[in-house]
């Protein structure tokens, strides 16, 4: 292994498990039905939100290649085909990948 | 020490047709064969896997070390963005919590936390009996760790056959299927504005500042909303 990248990967689960960690020692203290727990809890699903709208509109990696419309589209096909498959959430995943995958190859 | 009736219900539950185990995969097989084009050999994919199991946080490092960034850098940037594993460790232990449990269990399984298994704890804890929840959880993040690593190594020995384009169908995976998923979850007006709010104030924040744009829109949003379902929720 080069010593660099055993580094770097330690550095990223150290700074990954802080996280994880401080969540697991503050909650100690946090009851199921209290108040801080609820804005927790909507602060969990905002984060989440906007990490996965930020993936989706400003990516990183592979997906910064994809042209935005070519994103708009997969996106917005995706949530229709989650309701009209009565809120199945496999259908829209393997086909949003399928439909991205053929969009692109006839993108320049 | 850990019961295994509800460590295997665990194991079950991450294995349904719909779980977000197949986001999972399918993002962890993209991430394999990222990392073996950007150098790493299977025995540093596979470790990286297995020590931060974070999506975000192997991309964020990747991305770091194709512009050689430090490792102070590396270290600020994963930190940030997966900061929201914080609120999501605290938004679940409480449910998990029992008296007659021992602590190093929580210490230990808090590196379960990420979105699918977070998802699939959310969606199936209140049928469990609350003393043994933290075991159905450690299957839960068991069985999710494994198929991250599978996934891994799989994309690792699959990357010279992907296809650029199969690739990106990959990677656009894991955000749709979440994205789908947290539709699915917005069921009082609380849950629908923290998520609503966060979709659209993370992408906004971005334009003032990258790295901190999902930890300060979430923040934002999740505040908000916090106020506007005490107000109309009850």
């Amino acid at each position: 292994m080069t010593a660099n990248i055993v580094l770097a990967i330690l550095v990223t689960s150290l700074a990954t498990y802080i996280s994880r960690f401080l969540g697991a020692l503050t909650s100690e203290k946090i009851g199921e039905t209290s108040k801080i727990y609820k804005w927790f809890n909507c602060v969990a699903y905002s984060t989440l939100a906007a990490l996965i709208s930020r993936m989706l509109i400003f990516p990183s990696g592979d997906l910064s290649d994809v042209h935005y419309i070519l994103r708009i589209i997969v996106i917005l096909l995706s949530i229709l085909i989650f309701y009209i498959t009565k809120r199945n959430l496999v259908y829209p995943t393997i086909l949003s990948a399928i439909i991205l995958a053929t969009l692109n190859s006839f993108a320049v | 020490m850990i019961n295994l009736k509800y460590f295997i219900k665990g194991i079950v539950c991450s294995k349904k047709f719909d779980s977000p185990a197949i986001a999972l995969g399918a993002s962890f097989i993209a991430i394999g064969a990222l990392l073996k084009n950007l150098g790493f050999n299977i025995q540093e994919s596979i470790f990286s896997t297995f020590l931060t199991y974070a999506l975000p946080g192997s991309l964020v490092m990747a991305e770091s070390m194709l512009i050689g960034a430090s490792l102070v850098n590396i270290f600020l940037a994963v930190w940030l963005v997966n900061s929201r594993l914080f609120p999501m460790t605290v938004s679940i232990m409480p449910l998990l919590k029992h008296d007659s449990q021992p602590r190093w269990k929580y210490y230990i399984s808090c590196h379960f936390v990420a979105v699918s298994s977070w998802l699939i704890l959310k969606s199936n804890y209140e049928e469990i009996d609350r003393k043994y929840r933290i075991d159905f959880w450690i299957g839960i993040g068991t069985a999710t760790w494994l198929i991250a690593i599978f996934s891994t190594v799989l994309g690792f020995y699959a990357a010279d056959f992907l296809s650029k384009d199969m690739i990106i169908g990959l990677a656009i995976v894991n955000p749709i299927y979440f994205m789908c998923a947290m539709i699915g979850v917005m069921k009082t007006i609380q849950l629908s504005s923290a998520i609503i709010l966060g979709a659209f104030l993370g992408p906004i924040f971005y334009f003032f500042s990258p790295e901190w744009s999902v930890l300060l829109g979430g923040l934002v949003a999740g505040s908000i909303a916090y106020f506007i379902g005490e107000v109309y929720d009850s």
